[in-house]
């Protein structure tokens, strides 16, 4: 059972999803028998130790093969295991697509795929570590669920939900050690609607990931110019309700999107593919990275380069509102 | 099953006749004659005396597993099915029909005794190993059998899994190589060769033996083999379009559509050969 303790909630915080990611893990693999780990020589980055030793006949090393991870989690998937394999976002999402596509999903088994310090997460380590398009790619496949938490306790949450749940999924794990806290142990997480964070009148945010917290620190820095701004945290991405995310838009007259994330697929695509059905809807403001190659730089100067910090995105929200 | 050598050899002559009767009625989509043709005998012994499956209980725990990697044969494992009673011959005439289930690349359907959707090749192999890895996990005795094409040992992805299968000693796992030394463009020698598949499996730290594919006896000597911690890789030579001589051996018969006068001309020779 996995413990949402204040103390629990702080450790995760300070650890990064990546790194609680393998300690949750391990404590639903207590109360699962049919879990296993397969990871692509990186226990290590996710913090597989303790459940390689804990539960060493339910882990695997890979080795650097995703293609064959994740045919491999197929394989002992079909025979009735609930498999979490994991790598760096763009190996366990780019690198793989097909055969998350073919083998896992269009014969619906039951295999997560954990990316690992998706986004801008991994900083200077370069733009063959970001990833930047996993989730127009992912979301585009019948029969895989899409969750992108916005820290580790809805992480934790979604995991939970995870080790029950009988299907394909993609996890997005984004942010750092450190990144802040969104929810707090009583969180009521649903997997099947959004999470409206914070009510407002005039601008509504829709964030994924680590800009939903950026996005309630700008809407804070909003009220004081007389801005009332809404939050709503969309963490399941694939499949989406439209009918409800155009009537929640319909409370606002300016809408805006923010994601670590190219605004071509993500959740900007997706309000906006929901707005578009509907005859009278507010106008839509998409914030991510635009299609352009990115010369790195650590993770502050990469999300602020990119325009995705509370200060502009409150900017963003006064030069639009006020047009 | 545990048929004669004699119906196996009979079992492989009715593969070989059901697929030329899907291809020439496929019309113009045509068919998979040559792979389809090189792998009669590899199908028809393993389904006639090697295989513990039963299709009345196609889903009982304890079956062997069949993956066919080279997924674009599926029109010989659909004859083989209907020949074990998994298919019935309105499945067969569906072939490649609008809507059918039995499409050029099959379909995971295991109350028709196909274990996974299969046709993007190099990847059977990381399937089986799963599917061998949950055996061992869960003390069950049946044995992964998976059917690779030589031309398909050009993804990497088979040698991901060919590292793998070896550091987990898995010697419920048999891969065999349908070796029959084409590919869609031609022979695998000009297209992308491979030196000596059997040397690069050995080097992978692999069980291997190296047979004749078409020769019943041997294909059963070689199955029934096991190295103790180590997975096995069966390397069978076979002809590509083999059972149609003039055709035989040549290239262009991948993927074929069949005029009515090439079918009775075909459905002569094959007779011929019964």
């Amino acid at each position: 059972m996995i413990e949402f303790s204040s103390q629990n909630i702080m450790q995760w915080s300070r650890m990064g999803m990546r790194k609680a990611y393998g300690v949750i893990l391990n404590e639903l693999a207590n109360d699962y028998d049919n879990i296993i780990s397969i990871a692509a020589d990186v226990a290590d980055s996710a913090n597989l130790y303790d459940f390689a030793a804990q539960h060493s006949e339910r882990h695997y090393n890979a080795g650097i093969s995703e293609q064959n991870m994740v045919a491999m989690a197929a394989g002992l998937a079909k025979e009735g295991a609930n498999v979490f394999v994991t790598s760096f976002a763009p190996f366990v999402s780019l690198r793989v697509y097909e055969v998350i596509r073919t083998l896992v999903c269009y014969m619906n088994l039951n295999v997560k795929m954990v990316a690992l310090s998706s986004g801008f997460s991994l900083g200077v380590q370069g733009a063959t570590h970001y990833a930047l398009e996993d989730i127009a790619i992912m979301r585009a496949i019948p029969n895989l669920l899409v969750l992108s938490p916005a820290d580790t306790t809805e992480m934790a949450k979604a995991m939970e939900f995870l080790a029950r749940y009988d299907g394909s999924a993609y996890l997005r794990l984004t942010g750092l050690p450190g990144s802040a806290a969104v929810y707090k142990a009583d969180y009521k997480y649903d997997v099947n609607c959004f999470d409206v964070i914070r009510e407002g009148e005039d601008v509504g945010i829709f964030a994924t990931g680590t800009l939903v917290n950026e996005s309630v620190r700008a809407a804070r820095l909003l009220t004081k110019h007389g801005i009332s701004t809404g939050v709503v945290n969309l963490s399941t991405l694939n499949p989406v309700k439209p009918e409800e995310i155009a009537n929640e838009c319909s409370k606002y007259s300016l809408v805006l999107t923010t994601e670590e994330h190219n605004i071509v697929g993500g959740i900007g695509s997706i309000i906006s593919e929901a707005l578009s059905a509907t005859s009278k809807h507010p106008r839509l403001i998409r914030m991510g990275t635009v299609d352009s190659n990115q010369i790195a730089g650590n993770y502050a100067y990469m999300m602020e380069k990119n325009g995705l910090t509370a200060k502009a995105i409150a900017e963003k929200v006064i030069q639009e509102f006020n047009e | 099953m545990k048929m004669t050598k004699e119906c196996i050899q009979e079992l492989a002559w009715k593969i070989r006749d059901d697929v030329l009767d899907m291809t020439y009625h496929a019309g113009v989509e045509g068919g998979h004659i040559g792979g389809a043709f090189s792998a009669a005998e590899i199908l028809a012994t393993l389904y006639g005396s090697e295989l513990n499956v039963d299709s009345k209980k196609p889903i009982d725990s304890a079956r062997d597993r069949f993956i066919l990697s080279k997924g674009h044969i599926s029109i010989a494992h659909y004859a083989v099915l209907k020949e074990c009673g998994f298919l019935n011959q309105e499945d067969l005439d569906s072939f490649e029909n609008n809507g059918s289930l039995f499409s050029t690349h099959e379909v995971e359907s295991l109350k028709h005794g196909i274990e996974v959707t299969s046709g993007s090749l190099g990847y059977g192999l990381s399937i089986g190993i799963g599917v061998a890895l949950s055996a061992r996990k869960k003390n069950q005795s049946y044995r992964t059998f998976v059917l690779l094409g030589d031309g398909e040992c050009n993804e990497g992805s088979v040698w991901e899994a060919a590292m793998a299968a070896a550091k987990y000693k898995l010697d419920n796992l048999i891969a065999i190589v349908d070796k029959n030394s084409q590919q869609l463009d031609g022979f695998t020698t000009e297209v992308m060769p491979i030196c000596d598949i059997q040397q690069v499996f050995k080097g992978f730290g692999w069980s291997t033996i190296v047979i004749n594919g078409h020769d019943i006896e041997a294909i059963q000597k070689a199955v029934r083999g096991k190295a103790d911690g180590k997975p096995t890789v069966i390397i069978a030579e076979t002809v590509k379009s083999k059972g149609l001589p003039t055709i035989e051996g040549k290239t262009g018969w991948h993927h074929a559509r069949i005029t009515e006068e090439q079918y009775m001309k075909f459905k002569q020779a094959l007779e011929g050969t019964r």
